[in-house]
């Protein structure tokens, strides 16, 4: 009895060490064997773990609780619909004359990313289309179509005529692998139906885009200038195929050329500009920085529209919503140690992908966030513009942009878009309907990639994939 | 006898060991019970929203019928009164419930701001808004308004508690009052038909749409909401309970609701201006908070639904931390209680701005300790804003 009696004060002892043993335990290392050459923090110690629908929705860790709050104002400002002028709620009113969208998170819902309508009449969700003509302006800026302006305007208030609809048309493109499997890719064409301001000019330009993702912009705004120039080899010097090279755009809040670091095209140089141009052109409010709505000649019931206020955003409130904008957390990698894929991330790197979609870039000092200062961070972009094809090409010119180059989009969040804004639409005009149509829609610059790409096993194919998915 | 100190050790670790597992059989039923009061108290508050919704419909319909100063007087106090149980069930939403689902009439309820000149004139533009536009809607009916709502992703809600606030109290142009619309918009005004017809479509949805919120917190239907929650394992019924009240407390009244009017100190960037009622929303939304984690609600007739609540069950797990938390939701109620009236002059005059200002920090601190709450119970919930 008493053996036995020992022998349970033992085991009882031996358990109950075990178990402040495992809470006493330092956590497992987070990497063991990962010959990865990214840590799953991909906006550094600003980045948050969260894989809901709400993952693009978190502000950054680390933000003084006055910018918390003023954090707060900023996401009203940017989910609240914006109401028709004039209206008791004057802080929230000055919608259109001519809008795309009531809301900033109409387009970018849950923060996230537009897509193309799926069927003809369907209200697009964070998709326009850009227009110009030929000849431009001294500072290289855009000319608007005489009828309709810079941006083809879908939604008008009660008593205004909207511009008109679109129709979106695919041609089918069909090709192979090299291991002999078919894919099939969309080539979208445009056409405007039910212009109300007359005729759209025979010779005008167009550029469809689609509502980025919010994420991260705020480090990608404090990566120094001179890193990205360091990037830049506009020449192709070192023989790799790939130029890149910074678009030059005109800044309205400091009145010079700055170098262009967001939208499609790297066509605006701060989340300022960026924020107020997308206030302006999208839903119709006015900002100190851009003070005029943009209707055109032919456009008198917008011209003597009603405004709500002038401007119709204060700048107080513009910069909270650009502090909103600058303070979104870029959530982790997810399955970082799984095999496939460090494998993915190896083929993503023996594609050369990374040559544009660089991986690790330090960000400098941020002037108001301070914990987004010196960051090491994963945002598997250069900000450069990269020619990308004829295929890709909208033939629309933006500052120093010519017509078939992008900008390399940040692939950080890329894994999340299905959960975020239930869809797998990508690139600038959502032709690519998964990851796989996405690479093969690279050309120019990125054709030796993409021709690589197409030589991979199945495997390998699957492997990279995942690891873009894991982003 | 040398045995006699390993057999008190045994004695004494056995003691503890089965009042360990005793104690968490204990919490594991208390969570379960928990789960089940909410669901008495959301059934209730929300029975209780319906019959107010039902007086105000009422008391619109013999406004429309009869209008004159003393109908209208009866319909807005009647639509006051329905904002009081309604303003306790904002706890129930941010979870995707019934109430806020893909198909939640929430949106429908209580959308702000309003688009005033969508709906009716406005000073500055005296044609503006679908009662005053014949040619494009020559009939004012529910369906219009219902199809007007589903405009794809670019929805303007133009029904809902604020509308017909709109349509009762029209804008609040008065630093000392709320607004002033004379019943004559329904009466001698242009197009004063089709104003009361609006108003009556708004009645009836609204009541419509409280219906299916009661339907789906019954008992006695069996496709309820309410069962599906029961039938969750209680921790996943007190994550969606907690982030409820979490995001409610730290984000949407405090951030959305009061700091972001304090900040803007824009006379009308309030929840509810026209009737110059926020100060009450404020207050209802609070008691939500409290009513959740409490475990008891009172009822229009004074009864009080109450059982075991998320206070006992972290109680039964960490007793200081419910004694924190009872403690910071004390603090809150009597701050909410004292921002002065009007909350539209509340946020502008240095006098009453600190009291504002420091409802806001302590709604902030009772989300934050919602997080800690859920954290000692090894949960995990968001109290950011869901999109």
């Amino acid at each position: 009895m008493k053996q036995l009696h020992i022998k349970f004060v033992s085991l009882f002892i031996g358990a109950c060490m075990i178990g402040y043993g495992l809470i006493l335990l330092p956590p497992p290392p987070t990497q063991t064997q990962n010959s990865s050459e990214i840590t799953e923090l991909l906006g550094g110690q600003t980045t948050i773990y969260n894989t809901t629908p709400n993952a693009f929705g978190q502000p950054v860790p680390g933000l003084e609780r006055e910018q918390e709050l003023l954090f707060f104002v900023g996401n009203s400002f940017f989910n609240q619909n914006w109401v028709t002028a004039p209206s008791s709620t004057t802080a929230r009113d000055g919608l259109g004359p001519l809008f795309n969208a009531r809301s900033c998170a109409s387009c970018h819902f849950k923060d996230g990313r537009g897509r193309p309508p799926e069927f003809d009449g369907e209200a697009p969700t964070g998709f326009l289309i850009r227009l110009s003509m030929r000849e431009r302006n001294l500072d290289w800026s855009n000319l608007p179509e005489p009828n309709y302006g810079g941006q083809f305007q879908d939604g008008a208030l009660e008593e205004i005529d909207k511009e008109g609809d679109f129709l979106i048309r695919y041609e089918m493109i069909t090709g192979t692998f090299d291991d002999g499997t078919p894919y099939e890719l969309r080539q979208p064409t445009y056409t405007f139906e039910n212009l109300a301001y007359g005729d759209m000019h025979p010779e005008v330009m167009i550029s469809p885009r689609i509502a980025n993702q919010m994420i991260g912009l705020g480090l990608l705004e404090a990566i120094p200038e001179a890193t990205l120039l360091e990037l830049a080899d506009p020449n192709d010097a070192d023989k790799d195929g790939i130029s890149g090279r910074p678009n030059y755009v005109w800044d309205y809040y400091y009145n010079q050329l700055s170098i262009g670091r967001f939208g499609w095209k790297a066509n605006q140089p701060s989340i300022l500009q960026q924020v107020a141009g997308a206030f302006i052109g999208d839903i119709g409010i006015t900002t100190s920085l851009f003070p005029h709505q943009e209707c055109s000649p032919t456009q008198a019931d917008c011209t003597n529209a009603i405004n709500g206020g002038d401007p119709e955003i204060i700048d107080d409130d513009l910069l909270k919503v650009a502090l909103y904008s600058s303070s979104l957390s870029v959530p982790a990698q997810r399955n970082f140690e799984d095999e496939q894929v460090l494998h993915g991330e190896q083929v993503f790197m023996d594609l050369q992908c990374n040559a544009c979609h660089v991986m690790t870039l330090e960000t400098g000092i941020h002037p108001t966030i301070p914990a987004l200062s010196n960051q090491t961070i994963h945002p598997f972009t250069d900000l450069l513009l990269h020619d990308m094809g004829e295929g890709l090409a909208d033939n629309r010119p933006d500052f120093q942009a010519t017509g078939t180059e992008w900008r390399t989009p940040p692939l950080w969040g890329i894994g999340l878009f299905e959960t975020v804004n239930g869809h797998t639409y990508y690139l600038h005009d959502g032709r690519a309907r998964n990851l796989i149509e996405a690479i093969l829609w690279h050309d120019g610059e990125a054709e030796a990639s993409r021709d690589a790409f197409k030589a991979l096993s199945e495997a390998d194919r699957t492997a990279l994939i995942e690891f873009l998915k894991s982003l | 006898m040398r045995y006699i100190p390993r057999l008190v050790i045994l004695l004494a670790l056995t003691i503890i060991m089965s009042a360990i597992v005793v104690a968490q059989d204990d919490v594991e039923a208390l969570k379960q019970e928990a789960v089940e009061t909410y669901a008495d108290i959301v059934f209730a508050s929300y029975e209780d929203s319906l019959e107010l919704a039902v007086e105000l419909n009422d008391a619109l319909i013999a406004f429309v019928e009869e209008p004159s100063e003393e109908t209208l007087a009866t319909a807005r106090e009647a639509w006051l009164a329905s904002n009081e149980p309604y303003g306790q069930t904002e706890a129930y939403r941010f979870y995707g419930g019934p109430i806020d689902d893909e198909d939640g009439p929430e949106g429908l309820m209580n959308a702000w701001p309003l688009d005033e000149a969508y709906v009716d004139y406005v000073e500055g533009d005296e044609d503006a808004g679908i009662i005053n536009n014949v040619e494009d809607y020559p009939e004012i009916t529910k369906d219009l308004l219902i199809s007007l709502n589903e405009v794809g992703a670019e929805e303007n809600i133009a029904t809902g508690y604020h509308a017909i606030e709109f349509l009762l109290w029209g804008q609040d142009l008065y630093e000392d009052s709320a607004g002033q619309r004379s019943y004559e918009d329904y009466t001698t005004a242009p197009n004063a038909e089709r104003r009361g017809q609006y108003l009556l479509v708004l009645g009836e949805l609204l009541v419509e749409n409280l219906e299916d919120m009661v339907d789906q917190w019954n008992p006695e239907n069996e496709d309820s909401y309410r069962n599906a929650l029961l039938e969750l394992s209680a921790d996943e019924a007190i994550t969606k309970m907690l982030t409820g009240i979490g995001v409610l407390a730290k984000s949407e009244l405090a951030g959305e609701r009061i700091f972001t009017a304090y900040d803007n100190q824009d006379q009308e960037d309030e929840h509810s201006c026209f009737s110059d009622n926020t100060h009450r929303d404020i207050i209802t939304n609070f008691m939500g908070v409290q009513n959740v984690y409490v475990g008891s609600y009172e009822r229009l007739d004074g009864t009080v639904v109450e059982g075991t609540g998320l206070a006992d069950v972290i109680a039964a797990v960490n007793p200081e931390l419910n004694d924190e938390m009872l403690a910071l939701l004390e603090s809150a109620d009597t701050l909410v209680n004292e921002i002065s009236v009007p909350f539209d002059r509340a946020i502008v005059d240095t006098e009453t701005r600190p009291t504002v200002f420091d409802t806001v920090f302590t709604l902030q601190d009772v989300g934050d300790k919602i997080v800690e709450l859920a954290a000692e119970l090894e949960l995990v919930i968001d109290t950011s804003l869901p999109a």
